[in-house]
């Protein structure tokens, strides 16, 4: 055995790898970059599911955005409250309260509700399906289609399709507005998480058209309008629609809905 | 020249890395489903291949050799890759912030392909080294490795274009995800072979 090759190899060795490492710390000195150290701590705080429910392109650039003054202390909604004040304290500036959001489907139509008037065989996507004469297949062409165009957007795995229309998980939605965007019906809203009545309809039509297309439909009667002692509910092109500011959550809209589409949330 | 064209198309086509050597299948798999992704992806692998295999071909045929250290190859060209591609980030980052936005992560996702890797000691396999051809031997290994990477992409970006289409299409349950995805790719393995003969 020659003890010297085995000398040699690992001086071989060790001395390229001392140059370079030397070259990267030149290197690394040569080109360094200043970037704003609050802009990595902001990071540090930010989820990292590069989702882009703020409207940058990732955390990345969200921490660089909000570094810079950009955007808000709280602009991730996912992060929510918790991860704004912590953004906040490192940025030096008060963190306004941000109310949690979840999305909300307006729409009440299952399978058993809503009736049909055609039958679809093409692509399954909503985005596909409006573009085919008649929009939908159902008799109603504001609710829900149900092929799940946002169930497939969700990053985060909180929407589902039930009994034909889709349902959010408000415990797993984060309110990025993913499915907001890709809903072709305009359908999904954001709503406060802690919102007890919703409107589960989205339909324009009037009173007897609804009710020819849906058992779950709103057919604009104002009965809701006149029970709010507050004045939090109108109904505006023959759909109730709930200010959640105004509303106090006592209920009266519900009890008189005679169609029962104002959904009451227990959270 | 007519050699060099061989070595380009040979790389490129014929011996296709993914579908004919079964390299670099992670990014193949992993960044193949937008094309821009993917054509981004493509371009740092081009990037990064052409000059590690160039500093790779020098430090074999003027250190290793020398030193009768081939047998040390492969840590060796482990360390100069993963030193290079650090460097060359931190060049982009200083000199050209859009190509360093532009290539982003995948950059340093690189460094522990072993595409990259798989390259430069096939060079030293095929003996593009000095003692074989001389000077032409670096020309050689950065074609050889300019055309693997070429490959690469190619066949990256026509996967990223298929599984665009695919996500529309009515798949059954079962071949959902990954099954059409390795589907796919075993078909485009088939289609690659018919190249076979080129050469």
């Amino acid at each position: 055995m020659n003890i010297m090759g085995v000398v040699s190899a690992a001086f071989v060795i060790g001395i390229i790898g001392l140059l370079v490492g030397f070259l990267l710390v030149g290197a690394a000195a040569r080109f360094h970059v200043e970037t704003d150290e609050r802009e990595e701590q902001v990071r540090s705080l930010l989820p990292g599911n590069n989702c882009g429910g703020c409207g940058y392109a990732g955390c990345d650039a969200l921490a660089a955005a909000i570094a810079s003054g950009e955007a808000d202390t709280s602009a991730c909604p996912v992060g929510g409250n918790r991860v704004g004040k912590a953004i906040a304290k490192i940025m030096g500036v008060d963190a306004g309260s941000s109310v949690r959001k979840t999305a909300f489907v307006k729409c009440a139509g299952t399978c058993d509700k809503t009736r049909k008037k055609s039958n679809y065989y093409g692509v399954k996507d909503c985005r596909m399906a409006v573009v085919v004469p008649g929009r939908t297949s159902k008799k109603c062409t504001y609710g829900c289609l149900g092929y799940g165009t946002c169930v497939k957007v969700c990053p985060f795995d909180a929407i589902h399709l039930v009994d034909g229309i889709a349902k959010v998980d408000p415990k797993a939605c984060k309110a990025c507005g993913k499915c907001v965007e890709a809903c072709p019906n305009s359908l999904i809203e954001l709503v406060p998480y802690r919102s007890m009545y919703r409107v589960q309809c989205n339909s324009n039509d009037n009173g007897k058209a609804v009710r020819a297309a849906c058992d779950a439909g709103c057919i604009g009667c104002r009965a809701c309008e006149r029970a709010c002692e507050y004045g939090a509910v109108t109904v505006e092109n023959n759909l109730a629609r709930i200010d959640s500011e105004k509303c106090v959550g006592c209920g009266a809209c519900a009890e008189k809905c005679p169609t029962k589409v104002i959904r009451v949330e227990r959270n | 020249m007519k050699e060099m064209m061989l070595i380009l198309v040979g790389a490129a086509l014929v011996n296709n890395v993914v579908l004919s050597q079964f390299f670099g299948l992670c990014p193949f798999l992993g960044v193949s489903k937008q094309v821009k992704t993917a054509a981004s992806m493509g371009g740092a692998v081009i990037f990064v291949i052409t000059i590690s295999s160039a500093a790779a071909s020098l430090i074999y045929d003027f250190v290793l050799v020398r030193f009768k250290l081939e047998y040390l190859q492969t840590i060796v060209f482990i360390l100069v890759i993963a030193a290079l591609v650090q460097l060359v980030e931190m060049f982009l980052k200083k000199t050209s912030p859009g190509l360093y936005q532009a290539l982003g992560v995948y950059l340093p996702l690189i460094t522990t392909n072993c595409a990259v890797l798989g390259v430069v000691l096939q060079n030293v396999q095929k003996e593009y080294t000095y003692a074989e051809m001389g000077w032409k031997a670096l020309l050689a290994s950065v074609v050889n490795g300019f055309g693997t990477a070429a490959g690469f992409t190619i066949a990256i970006v026509i996967m990223a274009g298929i599984r665009e289409r695919i996500a529309y299409n009515d798949i059954p349950r079962p071949f959902q995800g990954a099954p059409i995805v390795l589907l796919t790719a075993c078909l485009m393995a088939i289609a690659f072979f018919g190249f076979s003969g080129l050469i």
